[in-house]
């Protein structure tokens, strides 16, 4: 509960620590600041392209009904795993976007209640997931590196752990 | 292998929507996801810029250089090719914490940071290294400690605990990061 009670105040409290010991230390902290926000925005602007590319591609897959084609498909050796068959749609969307897998993790939460089985299990799987591909993207595409080695299949299979966990440890609560 | 997921995600998506009569959803859907990106591109170039902003502050007083050094033995564990003095150190550090901590917006320009400073020079520019791919895979498999976003969720969709999230997002967390902890190992020897 302390650690609860501490993120709820972490944003504010590094922000003031960060600009009090700035201050303290004799610093020109609003100078600073601009520096900082300006190569900032270089960053922010030089990945939009790649937002731009991902984020159209990934609206196409989903429109065109192919992930739910998809997630069909999974079902039977889903079922085989134990893994309940809403958890397959939201574990190729968590992939991709992380806008439309909340969109999917509050449908679940109207339907069933986050306290169910599948609320738990969905409320976890979004707390140790991450947008996959978009980090893969906006990563390795903003340093324009094309040869990703090993990158994809490690973090398939971190994702897949954290997938797996979610399905155990919901089912223990 | 950015060319093929991307051309893969556009063709697959339009040839299966010609098939099954959804060509105007997947248009529709290209237009909406443009504008979608260019405002998240606008949220970010606000949010980001901000924490840009407060951590070149932490940088130029000198915070950064010692959260870089107390990382020094997490650092020297997970990229034990990597010199002590490289540039990449300090971004890499400021993302793991900031991913930890739940600041994403402050992650991501360090991540990026972090990334430019790992890249080869040369020829094999266009080829992720070892530590790079550690980079990369560590970030994927969430060091979020505490889900503040789900736990907010839960509460306003009326669940009885919301933070019973907490203690068994900790335990995932830490599962999925020690199988890409280990996953990289056992490549990276």
């Amino acid at each position: 509960m302390i650690l609860v009670w501490l993120s709820r105040y972490m944003i504010p409290f590094v922000i003031c620590y960060l600009i009090g010991f700035g201050l303290l230390s004799g610093r020109p902290v609003f100078d600073d600041f601009l520096d900082g926000a300006k190569a900032g925005m270089k960053t922010v602007a030089g990945i939009l392209p790649t937002l731009i590319g991902l984020m159209t591609a990934v609206g196409v897959l989903r429109a065109s009904g192919f992930l739910d084609a998809l997630a069909g498909w999974l079902a039977a050796p889903a079922a085989w795993l134990h893994v309940p068959k809403e958890l397959i749609p939201l574990t190729l969307v968590r992939m991709i976007s992380n806008s439309a897998a909340t969109g999917l993790v509050l449908d679940i939460f109207a339907k069933y209640g986050p306290d169910s089985l599948i609320g738990m299990a969905a409320s976890i799987l979004m707390s140790c997931t991450e947008t996959l591909f978009y980090c893969l993207s906006i990563y390795f595409g903003s340093v324009k590196v094309t040869k990703t080695r090993y990158a994809l299949p490690g973090a398939l299979l971190a994702t897949a752990a954290g997938v797996a966990a979610s399905i155990v440890l919901s089912s223990f609560l | 292998m950015l060319h093929y997921l991307w051309s893969f995600m556009i063709i697959v998506g339009m040839v299966w929507a010609t098939l099954h009569g959804t060509l105007d959803a997947a248009t529709q859907g290209l237009i909406d996801s443009a504008r979608e990106a260019v405002m998240l591109g606008i949220t970010m170039l606000g949010i980001m810029s901000f924490w840009s902003g407060i951590m070149e502050v932490g940088n130029k007083a000198g915070l950064l250089e010692w959260l870089t050094e107390k990382m020094g033995p997490v650092l020297n564990f997970l990229f034990p090719r990597l010199p002590k003095d490289h540039p990449a150190r300090r971004p890499i550090s400021v993302n793991m914490i900031a991913n930890m901590l739940g600041l994403g917006w402050a992650a991501t320009p360090a991540g990026l940071e972090a990334m430019k400073a790992l890249q080869p020079g040369g020829e094999n520019r266009h080829i992720a290294t070892n530590e790079m791919c550690t980079f990369l895979i560590l970030n994927i498999s969430s060091l979020q400690l505490i889900p503040m976003n789900m736990i907010a969720y839960r509460s306003q969709y009326g669940s009885a605990n919301p933070m019973a999230v907490v203690g068994p997002a900790l335990v995932a967390t830490t599962i999925s990061t020690l199988a890409a902890v280990v996953f990289c190992k056992v490549v990276d020897r």
